[in-house]
């Protein structure tokens, strides 16, 4: 294994340095594959959350993807919206047979309404059903299958309403955003250095969350919950607020990747993606916050270089990494970094 | 007599009941606890008196009879309330938190607003710190404050336990098996430790360990079955035929 501790001396400058080339990467690279690392960095605004509630509350999710879709279907339902001319419907509730707009797609007209809902949907549907279950004291495989029943779930049911989703293929075809054209000089840029600063900005917050008490708690109820609930605490809404959060970061990192990819279908949050997001905190190290963010570079960049040569051995690849890290490195790549693998 | 008697009364186990499916751990048990006292439980295994701590503490609740705590009936308050109004339990197997450090764990313990929403923060008010530094030294950890508690040694994290409970102001404290796993020098500093609380607070203490009993020099109550059989000294506990005869097992 390598020894990174020889590297210490460059710690301090190291998170500056990639700051610096985070902001520069639009002057030097193409435009293509700029799309894809802001598409990379919204999925590390997910990848943070589950740093939070995985690395830190002991909490494992299968469903980040339904927060993720969430935000994702907020924004894209808006701008479906904007780009229709007056009076008509989206192309496939016509080929559906619809006639009118579902009641629930027309406050998303209003770009205040879809932001609200990019950050309030998936944060309070995310604290409604943590709340619904932790009450419950349902923790740990418990938690983790119903959540992947909760993506199937949702997945599922975006399938099946064709006339008001898209259906299986998802939501595409969107040209402009709150107003600026998405294919407009510069505005691959913006909306790059958009998701970077709010991928700085979630890093700085969780940063000092887990500094604080409540990080302390957090980590307590996963090491020993009751010892936290016979020292008079409740744990209970530590760890829905947790949850809250990451729905939250996860909605975001959502609406942010559609925008950058152009498209949001079930495809891209059913199961399958919503253990992937898992894979990548996993190979990153679930405990560090800047290891998630590398993971989710890494294995995203790994797996479009991988899936474009050999289409089926993605998921093989995948499955044999996540073995690997958990049974050798349970604390990922930050754990080689900080020279400790177990 | 009888009058000052009342409100020295802290706390009151009354004709409890906890059955498990049919098998019944605790069956009619009684006791009182009067402020400042420490007492002694001891019996054999499944006599009940982990049940007795459940109990008391909230994590099992009585079918029938009442918790009495300083006048209050508690057995059918949440945990954490329990616990806010002054009952701290420190459990049989080691529940230190072994990712955080010593520190942390005595701070976490020591915090008197337990709201959520006020964790949002690094801040330790002052009267919190002092406590913890008295916690600290009162179990000789001082200069292990920083390690992580998991590291620490056995007979350390059930100190620390201990301090734990101590640091959560509690006017009860409930010791399950303090000894457990100690040396015989270890468990004579156990002793000191609650020795040296002196009449501050009350001391409900779970130990097998007789010689760990004499030490403490406290009134010693016996279960059996579940049930109340004996009271009185370590002398008197000990001269007792029927108390050595269910440890041998010859009472049905």
């Amino acid at each position: 294994m390598p020894d990174l501790s020889r590297l210490s001396p460059l710690k301090p400058v190291l998170p500056w340095l990639l700051l610096a080339l985070g902001i520069a990467a639009p002057f030097a690279l193409s435009s293509y594959d700029l799309n894809l690392l802001a598409r990379f960095m919204a999925m590390g605004i997910l990848a943070l959350g589950l740093v939070l509630i995985w690395g830190h509350g002991g909490i494992l999710s299968l469903g980040q993807g339904v927060f993720f879709g969430l935000g994702g279907y907020a924004i894209a339902l808006h701008m479906k919206l904007a780009d229709l001319p007056a009076g008509e419907l989206p192309d496939f509730m016509v080929w559906s047979g619809r006639e009118s707009l579902p009641f629930w797609w027309t406050p998303f007209a209003s770009p205040a309404f879809t932001l609200a809902a990019i950050i309030l949907v998936p944060t309070l549907a995310g604290a409604l059903f943590a709340w619904a279950v932790f009450h419950r004291r349902v923790g740990g495989t418990y938690f983790a299958l119903i959540t992947q029943a909760l993506s199937l779930a949702f997945a599922t049911l975006i399938i099946s309403r064709q006339d008001v989703t898209g259906g299986f293929n998802g939501l595409t075809d969107f040209y402009s955003i709150f107003g600026v054209g998405l294919t407009s000089p510069g505005t691959g840029s913006m909306l790059y250095w958009i998701t970077l600063a709010i991928l700085c900005g979630a890093f700085v917050a969780l940063r000092w969350l887990l500094a604080s008490r409540f990080g302390i708690l957090l980590r307590a109820a996963r090491d020993g919950e009751n010892r936290v609930r016979f020292l008079g605490y409740n744990p209970t809404p530590f760890k829905v607020a947790a949850f809250a959060i990451a729905a939250m970061l996860a909605g975001i990192g959502g609406a942010l990747f559609t925008l950058h990819a152009g498209v949001v279908s079930p495809a891209l949050i059913g199961v399958v993606p919503s253990i992937e997001m898992v894979v990548w905190v996993a190979i990153g190290g679930r405990y560090s916050l800047a290891g998630a963010i590398v993971g989710a570079l890494l294995v995203n960049l790994a797996r479009d270089a991988v899936s474009s040569a050999f289409p089926e051995l993605w998921l093989y690849l995948m499955g044999a990494l996540f073995i690997f890290v958990v049974t050798l490195l349970p604390r990922g790549l930050a754990g080689i970094a900080k020279g400790k693998a177990a | 007599m009888s009058g000052s008697a009342i409100s020295d009364l802290i706390l009151s186990v009354d004709g409890v009941t906890i059955d498990y499916s049919g098998f019944k751990a605790l069956d009619g048990f009684s006791m009182r606890l009067n402020r400042g006292e420490t007492r002694v439980v001891i019996g054999p295994n499944g006599a009940g008196k982990s049940t007795l701590c459940d109990t008391i503490i909230g994590r099992v609740r009585p079918s029938t009879g009442r918790v009495i705590f300083k006048g209050e009936e508690i057995h059918r308050l949440p945990e954490q309330a329990i616990v806010a109004r002054g009952i701290c339990r420190k459990f049989q197997a080691p529940g230190v938190l072994p990712t955080l450090s010593v520190r942390d764990n005595l701070a976490l313990a020591a915090r008197r607003d337990r709201r959520w929403w006020k964790s949002l923060g690094t801040g330790i008010p002052a009267d919190e710190r002092a406590a913890v530094d008295e916690a600290l030294e009162s179990v000789g950890l001082t200069h292990r404050a920083t390690v992580e508690a998991g590291t620490l040694a056995h007979g350390e994290k059930q100190w620390l336990e201990i301090a734990m409970v101590m640091a959560t102001g509690a006017e009860l404290l409930l010791l399950d098996e303090p000894t457990a796993g100690m040396g015989p020098a270890e468990t004579s500093r156990t002793a000191e430790l609650i020795l040296g609380l002196g009449h501050s607070r009350t001391v409900l203490v779970i130990d097998h360990d007789m010689s760990f009993v004499e030490q403490l020099a406290a009134p010693v109550t016996v279960m059996h079955q579940g049930k109340f059989l004996k009271q009185g000294s370590v002398a008197e506990v000990r001269a007792d035929p029927e108390v050595a005869a269910v440890y041998l097992g010859h009472t049905a």
